[in-house]
């Protein structure tokens, strides 16, 4: 095995955890490496104009996302099955190559509702212990919202991101201009003003309005003007093209790794991405407290040794988890015993979609206009925001209408009772298409003393290393949620009265299908905590057994947040990034006492 | 956009303006501040398109035997047929799109995890789990199809009526047939999937001649760019225009 030359920081992956622990490292003056498993992309020539408007290629068939032929996780409901491989796209889809995810994710960039990194002491404090059920692990995340706030409000600068804040320094700056009430305080505004919305949206806004709700916009990193981020990055205007979600953005619009962080990285000599390096393991002394590299496979399927003093794992949710349990690093969960952490607390995103038709003389929502961030949503169910006491389950949810550009492969939907294919069918399409319109209740997912992860006793991936193995299902809570959170955001679509609606509620009883796309908001596994019988990180995400470790990602996520994972992703890899530059490396052990 | 570059504009975004130069389908231009004139030279409305019959080009195949290509013609036809909306999937070169597609990548399974021991048994929740690709599926498939259309009715399924075609594929969806070599409605789901890809995706695939499918529906393809549109509550005006510039 050849050994390279040791470094000060190697960083698994170069999605938005690893370029911001990149950026973050390199000003502290350390040499820093990333090591990224998929191929060199950008801007040019992964989404140019017109190649890049092909549905075909992008979507169906999945050009941007990891290869999984060659690595995938297995799946199972419960501890008694036998766990199978995800061996096509459906659920979730994760990335690969420079950017990871963030080249080619949609944009809503959320922070975090204050109560969910709370939640356990926020509903035990309100509603009782009693009122959490059993086998529900939730826990508190062992961070404030105030300790995060300056690392949100610098991550919407780096991202260009736009939107409409309530209040600023406890002034109400945002009332009837599409502020949300329920948003907690921020030091500064939104780097740029919201978008334009689209008919969707403005529907979305009326009708929510109409039933009571209050509804705001949806704070995207997509631009809606032009921007220059505090790397000196510069964005273009985004012009709702439609093809985001999936796609890479041709007009620099789309907040990435690429566009908004890496032409800075590439500036600077300390700083080095090798692409097409696919990390087996961190190596780690004998007595497994200390990191001493990675091993990594290069393009031509060398094993390499990578020496460094810090590792940073920022492989993505699932791919930190493996690679914690490939290496040794912290003690595997077990289900049946409730030992250990690592694999303990994976939740996902409890998410329902309803669809409202109209005439087509009434509206025209032109659903192929659109932006991965853009929308209007309602906070009135999110989070804590009402009294859970009567319902009796655990949870929030947005709802929201984020029209992202829906292409006719995917994306064209027919009323319910529509012939499955013929001329029925083909009437119905030529009909529906430019008036429908989707809503979400992007729910927020609980964890559970039996979804875990660990690793498959069977099945390998392509460097002959174990497939990460989910065992996973929807439980009476998650179904109690969905079905009251669908009734609800089901009377938004009635307000506009629409010809038909469709809505898809959770049944009691039913499984996880992992052959619908979901969402790819995977959670936990690698969680963050004040006690390391119950967390595998500290607060400042770094590894309680390995202190020269870090694992950034929404691995350190205790549950599933109402909103969408990255803004508080990237707001916690600059907190732990901060620990880092101004604590650790003055004096590297422990950041917190066990 | 390309009006707020400052003068040391990144080399990848120098070439992106190159690439959209040359490759540029007219309508975008107007937001990367090329020439909004040109947007209205396109303003057609599809209405105003005379009427002509349309048929797939000629095309020889390579993956299917003729009597392959025989089924999937007509099986296509069924499933999107040519009426009085316009041409169906058959006239669009769906058959030719999924061809070339069962010679790609994916038509091998190297899309897919293959990996076994394989549990095709596995709940349908957990996801596809047979060990067939693309092409052992149609292979399997339409042999299996065409041998029952025989036993049942004495001809293989191109030559059966319409109605007959008609029943045969809800007998494959509903799954009220079995085939011993796969299930038939893995068959079925895959083809009526192929089918909306073919007809919906952007002719360089071979399909969506002529932009049919496109047209069908009012989706615009290529244009990408609706800075002026996002918050009209009105009809898209303008036809569609595919990858290679052509227009609908
Ligand atoms: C289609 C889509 C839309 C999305 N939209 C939104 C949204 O609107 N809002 C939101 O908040 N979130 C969204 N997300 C989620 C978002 O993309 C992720 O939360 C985010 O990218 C996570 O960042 P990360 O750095 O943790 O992981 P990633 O971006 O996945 O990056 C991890 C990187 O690590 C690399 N890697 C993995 N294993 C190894 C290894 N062994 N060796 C070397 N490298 C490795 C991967 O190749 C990858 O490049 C979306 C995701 C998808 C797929
Ligand atoms: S919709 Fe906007 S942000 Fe998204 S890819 Fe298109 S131009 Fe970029």
């Amino acid at each position: 095995m050849s050994q390279m030359k040791k470094v000060d920081v190697v960083i698994v992956g170069f999605g938005w955890a690893g370029a911001i622990m990149a950026k973050e490292l390199t000003e502290a003056g350390l040499q820093v490496l990333a090591l990224e498993r998929g191929p060199a992309r950008d801007t040019y020539p992964d989404g140019v104009y017109p190649q890049t408007m092909d549905e075909l290629t992008y979507n169906s068939r999945k050009k941007l996302f990891m290869d999984i032929s060659r690595e995938t996780v297995t799946l199972r409901h419960s501890v008694n099955d036998v766990a199978v491989p995800y061996r096509q796209f459906g659920a979730f889809l994760p990335g690969t190559g420079t950017g990871g995810a963030g080249l080619h994710w949609s944009g809503v960039h959320f922070r975090v509702d204050p109560v969910e990194l709370r939640l356990r002491s926020h509903y035990e404090e309100r509603y009782g212990k009693a009122f959490i059920p059993e086998g529900m692990t939730i826990q508190d995340f062992g961070v404030s919202y105030e300790e995060l706030e300056p690392y949100f409000d610098f991550a919407e600068k780096v991202f260009g991101t736009s939107g409409t804040a309530w209040s600023i320094k406890g002034q109400v700056v945002g009332r009837d201009k599409g502020g949300n009430p329920f948003a907690a305080d921020r030091s500064s505004d939104f780097p740029l003003v919201a978008q334009k919305n689209t008919v969707s949206a403005q529907l979305f806004e009326k009708a929510a309005r109409e039933v009571g709700y209050h509804p705001y916009n949806l704070p995207s990193a997509n631009t809606s003007g032009p921007y220059t981020n505090p790397y000196g990055a510069q964005m273009g205007p985004c012009n709702f093209c439609g093809y985001c979600s999936g796609y890479a953005c041709y007009m620099y619009s789309k907040a990435s790794p690429n566009v908004n962080i890496l032409p800075a990285l590439r500036q600077v000599p300390n700083f080095e991405l090798r692409n097409n390096a696919h990390v087996l393991r961190v190596n780690l002394t004998e007595d497994k407290r200390l990191a001493t590299g990675v091993t990594y496979v290069d393009s031509q399927g060398r094993e390499v040794e990578q020496p460094a003093d810090l590792v940073i794992l920022g492989a993505f949710q699932y791919n930190n988890v493996r690679l914690m349990l490939l290496s040794g690093i912290g003690k595997p969960y077990d289900p049946v015993s409730n030992q250990g952490v690592v694999g303990r607390n994976f939740a996902y995103q409890n998410i329902s979609t309803v669809t409202a038709f109209f005439d087509r003389d009434s509206h025209h929502t032109n659903p192929f206009i659109g932006a991965g961030g853009n929308g209007v949503a309602v906070d009135d169910f999110n989070a804590d925001n009402f009294d859970h006491g009567p319902h009796g389950f655990v949870g929030g949810s947005p709802f929201w209408v984020n029209q992202a550009g829906a292409k006719p492969i995917s994306g064209t939907k027919v009323p319910p009772g529509t012939p499955k294919w013929g001329s029925g069918w083909k009437a119905a399409v030529a009909d529906s298409y430019r008036h429908m319109l989707s809503m979400d209740a992007h729910g927020a997912h609980q964890s559970y003393r039996d979804n875990y992860l660990d690793l498959d006793p069977v099945y390998k991936d392509a460097y002959g290393q174990p497939l990460l193995r989910m065992t996973f299902d929807w439980k009476d809570n998650d179904v109690k949620m969905n079905r009251f959170m669908v009734e609800r955001m089901g009377k938004i679509a009635e307000a506009m009265g629409p010809k038909a609606i469709s809505a898809g509620k959770k049944a009691f009883g039913q499984h996880f299908d992992a052959s619908t796309y979901q969402t790819t908001h995977l959670n936990g596994g690698a969680i963050m905590g004040t006690d390391p019988k119950t967390s595998a990180l500290n607060r400042y995400l770094q590894c309680w057994d390995v202190h020269n470790v870090f694992v950034p990602g929404a691995s350190a996520f205790p549950q599933g947040l109402g909103y969408n994972p990255t803004g508080l992703v990237a707001a916690l890899t600059y907190w732990s990034a901060r620990a880092i530059r101004e604590r650790y490396l003055k004096n590297p052990g422990p950041l917190v006492q066990a | 956009m390309s009006k707020d570059q400052p003068a040391s504009v990144q080399p990848a975004r120098r070439a992106f303006l190159r690439q959209s130069l040359t490759l540029i389908p007219v309508a975008t231009l107007a937001s990367t501040g090329l020439g909004g004139a040109v947007l209205a030279d396109s303003a057609t409305p599809a209405a105003a398109e005379p009427a002509r019959p349309v048929t797939a080009r000629a095309y020889q195949p390579t993956f299917f035997t003729q009597e392959e290509w025989a089924f999937v013609s007509a099986a296509v036809a069924v499933l999107i047929p040519t009426d009085a909306l316009g041409a169906g999937a058959a006239d669009a070169g769906v058959p030719e799109f999924i061809d070339r597609q069962l010679n790609t990548r994916y038509g091998s399974g190297g899309l897919w995890y293959m990996q076994g021991p394989f549990h095709p048994d596995a709940p349908s929740e957990l996801g596809y789990q047979l060990k067939l690709n693309p092409q052992e599926i149609y292979r399997l498939g339409i042999a299996e199809t065409d041998a029952w259309c025989k036993a049942q009715f004495g001809k293989a399924f191109a030559q059966l009526d319409l109605a007959r075609q008609q029943q045969v594929l809800e007998a494959l969806d509903g799954g009220t047939v079995t085939f011993a070599s796969l299930p038939a409605a893995t068959f079925f789901n895959m083809l009526w999937l192929n089918t909306r890809e073919g007809f919906f995706s952007d002719p360089l695939h071979g399909g969506n001649q002529g932009l049919v499918g496109w047209k069908l529906v009012g989706f615009p393809g290529a244009r990408a760019d609706f800075m002026d549109w996002v918050e009209r509550d009105e009809r898209y005006p303008f036809p569609p225009v595919s990858i290679s510039g052509e227009r609908g």
